[in-house]
């Protein structure tokens, strides 16, 4: 970390988004993690999703466990609302979060030790739930605060800095979401903004459970020659399958692709998601396919990227629940709480 | 585009601002820092060694480096250099011991005509070398305007007597009262070379009906340095000064020290027009001078030989979708009554000494043709600089007219070519001092400007020796030397040890860098992260990366050298390199190569 705090002058001339914040107006603490963390090029591509998406910092909750993951919502989104949560246990925290209060927009971020470790049952129940909010997984295969284990999600053979290799068969969080259902599900690299941020915007503006799995190097523990999760094995094995490309309730499509390429999910909110098949063979709505598709190349040692899988449509838990429209935060106290007289009647019910 | 070729001194010059705007390309950072260790000889040694008086200078320099300081362009005021340059001059040692003495004489004379800025830094660059100096000078003074034009409470004739014995003691023959009245005369006293260095002298004049009729209408600068010499200590209660440059300023301020009480100075266009610095103008309006804007000058009023105003006509001013003036319509006449009038409305070359057929070509302003590398004219030998070599312009334009001057003087006397100039050389050394540390202090201090003190107004108008500003003092200067972005240290990128993860980028607090596919430069400057308007300003290009082939720009125009992309660089990528310009003088040339991006 730097005995500096980041200075607060900036460019005069920076662009300002439609309710007249800058990119500034997003950040946070200055980062804590070691310098040339994948996660810190994760939170700067989340402060330009949310910033280019114009919504406001405080309409946002931020919610993570434990882990150098966990630590950057510190260091997006200061306005945001937070909640640091215990390890592996950051679904639950958002699934209540999220069903006392459905206005806020909620962001989840956790990494492969928190979610695929002593995590995964919550993970998975918050999946099935369909919570409404986007959970980035910060993958980097290592347990970084531990000095660099390997973790659930290190692929077998990959090697460790001193040399050992990983004896154990990996957890694909995007395989796992999709068999469990999961309604929109995309994998991203630290290291392509151009890539990770309209597939952000778009996870954002989806109703219902958006996963993206982000593979974001660990600069310290897991960036060397026999790592298939530093920068340059990425790099070289990165297959952009499909390329989401986020477009607002009121703009117009201005890309020029072949018909057939290219097709658009209506969104929740009136806003549209258009996809770029990059494989022409792929289909992004087909479950079934994009699971094989993923599973053959994972098998070629490919780390496919771009929104893989959404469900049109999908319900989420607040539909499924038929829970009282708004936040309770703003249903009268003596509407929310009947009393003592409201509560023997229903009660009485069952008697 | 191009990847940049950051072993040309040029590039990374270009970056420090307030040096690459200096004529004399003082190392202003350096020398800030310097005062902020407290270490006031050293920074004085550092000015001196480019601008040769900084006493002076930090009083009364037209400070070019002050609008192309970074600060500026950030939306706020620039440093105040000028400032911290007379904190260093105030507070110095006695530096004689740490100048050269005068050489083991070469046998060589050169004879230098004035002994204004220029010909005294030809002196003290050739002086080392064993030259034997003869200065000719008209007045029984040296200094030339500066001493003549610059009025002594802005300007303590101390200071500069200080500063121009630090060089004439050294061994100058200064001839006082000996004006050279014939170039021919003195081509035959049989020095090796000639410098030119007589200034602007003549002041314009303004031929209206009534001119000619009183005797107290006046040139400014003649009658600043009738002041100067204590030839005049009063004037009228009622003065019009025409003209609004800083001439003017000057005159209408001595004016009020001399018993003026009205005393206005009159402009013929518009407030934005005006020639004067903004901060002269402040400390004039400050002493309640009428500054009356489009006033055109139209006539003498000359009563029985008594001077009773002048009539001006009001003029209005059209100004177009470019802001220029597009048309002029004379509104009214107006009557200004007044007991003097100064006239402040610029300066010629003059050399009525020099005769025509000497050898010399003169130009449609009546000054010789002046090579603005080598200085010389086409008389070889003889050089020229300062004011009388291009017209006014100021007194650090003088003093860089000089070392060229003196190299040239140098070259010649040796029998080398001329127009084959010493290089500039550029030193780069890394400040790192540990993982998160640097060797400066890199810290971004948000205070504004600290403002200049000033003797009260009911104090300053007693004596006309009063100096009116007051330095600053130690709190004011403390802050404001961190107010300096240290442009000096420099960012410094390897290519090839950059992995690409977008670190630098994101923790830049102004969003100078990028991380994109190449293209030209007019493209680049489209795709950067922040806008990159300011083509003065050059965008720092690295070769393709390792990883994707794309190529990191950074738009220095706006980098306030924090450090914080080099503190977040996990490989050392980056690097924060102190640069220094390596200027050669004729006393010292450049021996040290560039040392680079390793």
């Amino acid at each position: 970390m730097s005995f500096i705090a980041k200075p607060k002058i900036t460019h005069p001339g920076l662009p300002r988004n439609s309710i007249g914040l800058t990119l500034r107006d997003y950040e946070g603490s200055m980062s804590t993690l070691c310098a040339g963390c994948g996660h810190d090029s994760v939170s700067s591509a989340i402060m330009q999703a949310y910033f280019e998406l114009s919504i406001e910092p405080h309409r946002v909750a931020k919610v993570s466990g434990i882990g150098c993951s966990s630590k950057t919502p510190t260091y997006f989104l200061g306005g945001a609302h937070g909640f640091n949560s215990v390890h592996g246990r950051m679904p639950s925290i958002a699934t209540g979060a999220n069903a006392a209060n459905r206005e806020l927009q909620y962001i989840g971020v956790s990494g492969d030790g928190d979610s695929l470790s002593i995590g995964l049952g919550q993970f998975s129940h918050a999946i099935r739930r369909n919570v409404n909010m986007m959970y980035v997984l910060e993958n980097n295969g290592v347990y970084g605060l531990t000095k660099g284990q390997f973790s659930a999600s290190a692929d077998k053979g990959s090697k460790a800095k001193k040399g050992e290799a990983n004896s154990y068969s990996p957890i694909d969080p995007v395989l796992l979401a999709m068999s469990l259902g999961c309604t929109f599900v995309g994998r991203s690299f630290s290291g392509d903004k151009d890539n990770l941020v309209p597939l952000l915007k778009s996870a954002i503006s989806h109703s219902g459970f958006a996963l993206i799995d982000v593979i974001s190097p660990c600069v310290t523990f897991n960036d060397h020659e026999g790592s298939t999760k530093s920068y340059a094995h990425t790099r070289e094995h990165m297959l952009e399958t499909v390329y989401a490309d986020y477009v607002g309730e009121h703009e117009e499509i201005i890309a020029q692709v072949k018909p057939g390429e290219y097709r658009q999910v209506m969104m929740h909110d009136g806003s549209r998601v258009g996809l770029r098949h990059i494989d022409e063979n792929y289909d992004p709505t087909d479950r079934i396919a994009a699971i094989s598709y993923i599973e053959k190349h994972r098998a070629e040692g490919a780390v496919v990227t771009g929104l893989l899988y959404v469900e049109e449509g999908s319900e989420e838990m607040h539909t499924t629940l038929g829970s009282a429209p708004g936040a309770m935060s703003e249903i009268p106290y003596e509407k929310l709480n009947p009393g003592a007289e409201a509560l023997k009647r229903i009660q009485g019910r069952w008697r | 585009m191009k990847s940049s070729n950051s072993s040309d001194p040029d590039h990374f010059h270009r970056v420090v601002d307030c040096q690459w705007g200096c004529p004399a390309h003082t190392d202003v950072p350096r020398y800030i820092r310097q005062i902020a260790q407290g270490d006031f000889t050293e920074a004085y040694l550092e000015n001196r060694k480019s601008n040769v008086f900084p006493g002076v200078l930090g009083r009364v320099c037209d400070r070019p480096c002050e609008p192309a300081c970074r600060r500026g362009r950030l939306d706020e005021a620039p440093v105040a250099i000028c400032r911290l340059k007379r904190v260093a001059a105030d507070l110095s040692d006695d530096i004689r011991d740490r100048l050269p003495p005068k050489g083991k004489s070469n046998g060589k004379r050169i004879a230098c005509v004035g002994a204004g800025c220029a010909s005294l830094t030809v002196a003290n660059d050739l002086l080392p070398l064993g030259y034997d100096i003869t200065i000719f000078e008209q007045h029984d003074k040296p200094g030339g305007l500066m001493r003549t034009n610059i009025p002594s409470f802005r300007l303590p004739a101390e200071v500069l007597d200080d500063e121009i014995d630090l060089i004439v003691e050294r061994g100058v023959d200064l001839r006082l009262n000996t004006r050279i009245d014939s170039m021919k005369q003195l081509l035959d006293e049989g020095f090796d070379s000639i410098f030119v260095g007589t200034g602007a002298p003549r002041g314009k004049d303004l031929d209206l009906p009534g001119r000619n009729d009183s005797d107290r209408i006046h040139i400014g600068i003649d009658w600043l340095e009738s002041v100067a010499f204590e030839h005049r200590d009063s004037i009228g209660e009622n003065v019009l000064i025409i003209g609004v440059g800083n001439t003017a300023m000057d005159c209408c301020r001595s004016a009020l020290r001399l018993g003026g009480k009205n005393v206005s100075v009159v402009a013929r266009k518009p407030r934005g027009w005006f020639k004067a610095s903004a901060w002269e103008l402040e400390d004039a309006e400050e002493e309640d001078v009428n500054i009356l804007v489009n006033h055109s000058p139209k006539s003498f009023v000359v009563e029985d030989g008594v001077l009773k105003g002048m009539t001006f006509d009001k003029m209005h001013y059209e100004i177009d979708d470019n802001g220029e003036l597009s048309s002029a319509e004379v509104v009214e006449e107006i009557f200004l009554p007044c007991d003097d009038v100064i006239l402040a409305i610029g300066q010629d070359n003059a050399f009525p000494w020099i005769e025509r057929d000497v050898g010399l070509s003169f130009n449609k302003w009546d000054a010789p043709d002046v090579d603005d590398v080598t200085h010389g004219v086409e008389l070889p030998g003889v050089f020229f600089g300062g004011d009388s070599a291009f017209g006014p312009k100021n007194i650090i334009w003088a003093v860089e007219h000089g070392h060229r001057a003196a190299i040239s003087i140098h070259k010649y006397c040796n029998g080398e070519d001329i127009s084959d100039r010493p290089a500039r050389g550029m030193n780069l050394l890394s400040t790192k001092m540990g993982i998160h540390e640097w060797s400066y202090s890199n810290d971004f201090e948000d205070s504004e400007r600290r403002q200049m003190r000033h003797v009260e107004l009911t104090e300053r108008f007693k004596n006309i020796r009063i100096e009116v500003e007051l330095g600053f003092d130690p709190e004011q200067t403390a802050l404001e030397v961190e107010r300096c972005l240290n442009c000096d240290v420099q960012t410094v990128f390897s290519e090839k040890l950059c992995i690409e993860c977008d670190a630098c980028m994101d923790v830049c607090p102004v969003y100078c860098l990028t991380i994109t596919e190449d293209g030209d430069e007019d493209d680049l400057r489209q795709r950067l992260r922040a806008p990159a308007d300011n083509k003065d300003q050059v965008l720092y290009v690295s070769d393709a990366l390792p990883q994707t082939g794309k190529v990191m720009v950074k738009d220095e125009n706006l980098c306030i050298h924090c450090g914080l992309c080099a503190e977040r660089c996990p490989t050392g990528a980056w690097d924060m390199r102190k640069s220094q310009l390596k200027i050669p003088y004729a006393n010292k040339t450049v021996e040290e190569k560039n040392i680079n991006v390793s």
